[in-house]
């Protein structure tokens, strides 16, 4: 398809369709947003501004909310309710509940069936669709860029902008193609793929740009395993990542609640499958990296780009030309007590966490059961899974996956964003050393002074096992 | 938002590539429903001993020479990480009104100019210029002229610095970008007439 006989990214065909002003010299697009996704976190400020102002919210009918990150996981209590221990929290969540009420938008409230953290909800109820413009105040609603979606985060002004307005003003980003050819090797998965991405182009090397994930192992991943690549996109700095829109991606959506049906669906699919790129389309830039060559990856230090191989040896920063580089390696290493030249390997653990919009997906949690049946987490671990909502969560305890955790001596929480965030009261200790699926290792981020490995649910299960870092290939 | 014309103080450097906001404030500080209070939380983690009270001698915000800077010098791509404004919102209440560094991350940046807080964009060179008279001489202070993107040095070297017109017309005159997102209330419907709604979360 073209417009103006012109060939066309997908970021551009979604882009084009949803201007209500175009850029100019004195002003950026005005972007019309589809959907938009709120949590008690970044959106208090943003109702206060509609309130001062005497605002309403343009279209509830495109919101939607779920309680996520300041959430407990904890079981619930023999009346069915998940306590709320934190003071704040508490408020918090309650404003939310008010806020939401007030303004008519349809909220799934902690504990209700549909609840969930933010980025999983909304594709698993269909309304994430190929061609959507979406944002969230969350740097992951990148997430959604898995089904041809233009989604990206904000901040808690632009959530007022949205709520208020449905558009936001945006500058055009660039666009890069990442190129994922070859196929993967068994226990090598997504999450393997955009750690080494991040690795390889380092978290500022995609600022500015959205990435369209492309090549033959893209093509061959679940829809989970798009999203968890997508996910990421924010760690390598661009703003969205993309997938084009294929036949995976429509049975995934077909028969969701939100989804299309009967002859509404026919259209739909007739305008989705022109979404994807143009063949003599150009990119600003483009990388590809080789399926085939990929093994399981973990990172080292206190920022995802400081990712590699889990067989390597972590860098010597002495050997490191840049300077800025040298003093970063340093600083990551002391904070995560680790020698230069040292192997994760066999590194001892204390905690492995499964969950997070980035793996906590029916998917990740059946490959991390499958490894974990008839075999025990190790002593000295404490392993927390944490589906991604309630609706993964009876999904994995219809299929017994719970049992299966809890055998092997795993905690089965309830959903949110949990120890991803520590906001939560699902936090390490200071020292502590956990391998996470979840999308950051920054200093703090799972509890002050915790130190995150960040991995793919199979190394994070096998690494639980044994009680030291593992790489899954060994034991499959 | 108030206008933002020009700055005039000293500067404190932190020389730390990537910082993240999660390092400028920390998620449990996140369970705030409003923006208040947030400067006492900025850097939190790095400005406190492990206690989570005793200040780090060694952290430089806690050095009084510092005190009253206004301006931050830091290392290369300054804010990524989470979408948070509550970064902005900390670092403006720490008394800051202009961050200097080679990168921003997009949303920290777009966030940070629709608070009034200035992302000033420059090479390396100044960079490394700027946080050798930041550790020399805690006296030392810039001055910024926003309408003309230019950053002033000690030494009187001038440096032009990329900021978008419209951000600009913003800051300048302490309109906030909403008001032009409301004027175009038409449009928007017009929009909406052309483009059924892909989905109803209230169905
Ligand atoms: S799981 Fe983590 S990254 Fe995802 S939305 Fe929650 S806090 Fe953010």
């Amino acid at each position: 398809m073209t417009n103006n006989g012109r060939a066309r990214t997908l970021f551009e065909k979604v882009w084009d369709a949803h201007t209500v002003r175009d850029q100019s010299e004195d002003s950026p697009a005005v972007l019309y947003i589809d959907l938009h996704l709120v949590h008690e976190v970044t959106s208090p400020q943003a109702f206060s501004m509609l309130r001062e102002r005497g605002l309403r919210v343009r279209r509830p009918d495109l919101t939607i909310g779920t309680m996520d990150h300041s959430t407990p996981t904890t079981p619930r209590n023999e009346l069915g309710i998940i306590p709320v221990a934190d003071a704040m929290a508490a408020k918090q969540l309650d404003t939310f509940t008010r806020n939401c009420e007030d303004y008519g938008i349809p909220m799934y409230a902690l504990g209700d069936e549909h609840q969930g953290i933010v980025h999983v909800i909304g594709p698993e109820k269909g309304l994430t669709q190929p061609g959507m413009t979406i944002v969230c105040g969350d740097s992951h609603t990148s997430t959604h860029g898995a089904f041809g979606a233009l989604a990206f985060g904000i901040g808690t002004s632009e959530v007022g902008h949205v709520l208020a307005t449905q558009t936001l003003l945006q500058n055009k980003p660039k666009t890069m193609a990442v190129n994922v050819e070859g196929k993967l090797e068994e226990g090598v998965t997504a999450k393997d793929i955009i750690l080494a991405i991040i690795a390889r182009i380092g978290i500022g090397g995609g600022t500015g740009y959205v990435f369209e994930y492309r090549g033959e192992a893209i093509r061959d991943l679940s829809m989970e395993g798009r999203m968890t690549v997508c996910n990421m996109s924010i760690e390598g700095g661009a703003r969205a990542g993309m997938v084009a829109p294929d036949d995976t991606t429509f049975e995934y959506i077909s028969g969701r609640k939100h989804a299309p049906s009967g002859a509404e669906w026919d259209a739909a699919l007739a305008n989705w499958r022109r979404l994807p790129t143009d063949d003599e389309a150009v990119y600003d830039q483009e990388i590809t990296l080789r399926a085939d060559e990929l093994i399981p990856m973990i990172t080292y230090g206190t920022n995802p780009g400081m990712g590699m191989p889990i067989t390597a040896a972590v860098p010597v920063p002495d050997d490191e030309r840049d300077y800025n580089k040298k003093v970063a390696l340093d600083k990551a290493l002391a904070y995560m007590d680790l020698q230069p030249g040292q192997q994760l390997l066999g590194k001892p653990i204390d905690v492995v966490f499964i969950g997070s919009c980035t793996n906590s997906r029916i998917s990740d949690l059946r490959q991390a059961a499958q490894f974990i049946a008839g075999r025990q987490v190790a002593e000295s671990v404490r392993m927390m899974v944490v589906p991604g909502s309630q609706q993964v969560k009876r999904q994995a305890e219809s299929e017994g996956l719970d049992d299966v955790f809890r055998a092997a001596g795993a905690e089965w929480r309830e959903a949110g964003c949990s120890m991803c965030i520590a906001m939560n009261g699902d936090q390490l200790e200071p020292g502590q050393y956990a391998v996470s699926t979840s999308n950051r290792n920054f200093e703090g981020r799972q509890g002050k002074g915790g130190r995150t490995f960040l991995a793919s649910p199979l190394t994070a299960a096998a690494s639980a096992v044994a009680g030291v870092v593992s790489d899954p290939r060994a034991m499959l | 938002m108030e206008k933002l014309t020009h700055i005039q103080g000293t500067i404190v450097a932190i020389p730390v590539n990537d910082i993240d906001t999660d390092q400028i404030i920390p998620a449990r500080f996140l369970k705030v429903t409003d923006k208040e209070g947030l400067g006492k939380a900025a850097f939190c983690d790095w400005r406190y001993l492990d206690d989570g009270s005793t200040p780090n001698p060694d952290f430089i915000l806690n050095d009084p020479a510092y005190g009253g800077a206004s301006v931050l010098i830091a290392g290369n791509n300054f804010g990524c990480g989470s979408s948070r404004e509550h970064a902005p919102w900390a670092l403006i209440g720490a008394g800051f009104k202009a961050v200097i560094s080679t990168e921003f991350a997009d949303i920290f940046r777009n966030n940070a100019l629709k608070n009034g807080l200035l992302p000033i964009i420059v090479d390396e060179e100044t960079q490394q210029q700027l946080f050798s008279l930041a550790e020399e001489d805690p006296s030392t202070a810039v001055s910024v002229d926003v309408d003309a993107q230019r950053l002033t040095l000690p030494d009187g070297r001038q440096i032009q610095f990329p900021l978008d017109g419209f951000s600009k017309h913003c800051l300048l005159n302490g309109v906030d970008q909403l008001g032009y997102l409301l004027n175009l209330d038409n449009e928007v419907g017009a929009f909406e007439a052309r483009n059924p709604q892909r989905v109803e979360t209230t169905a």
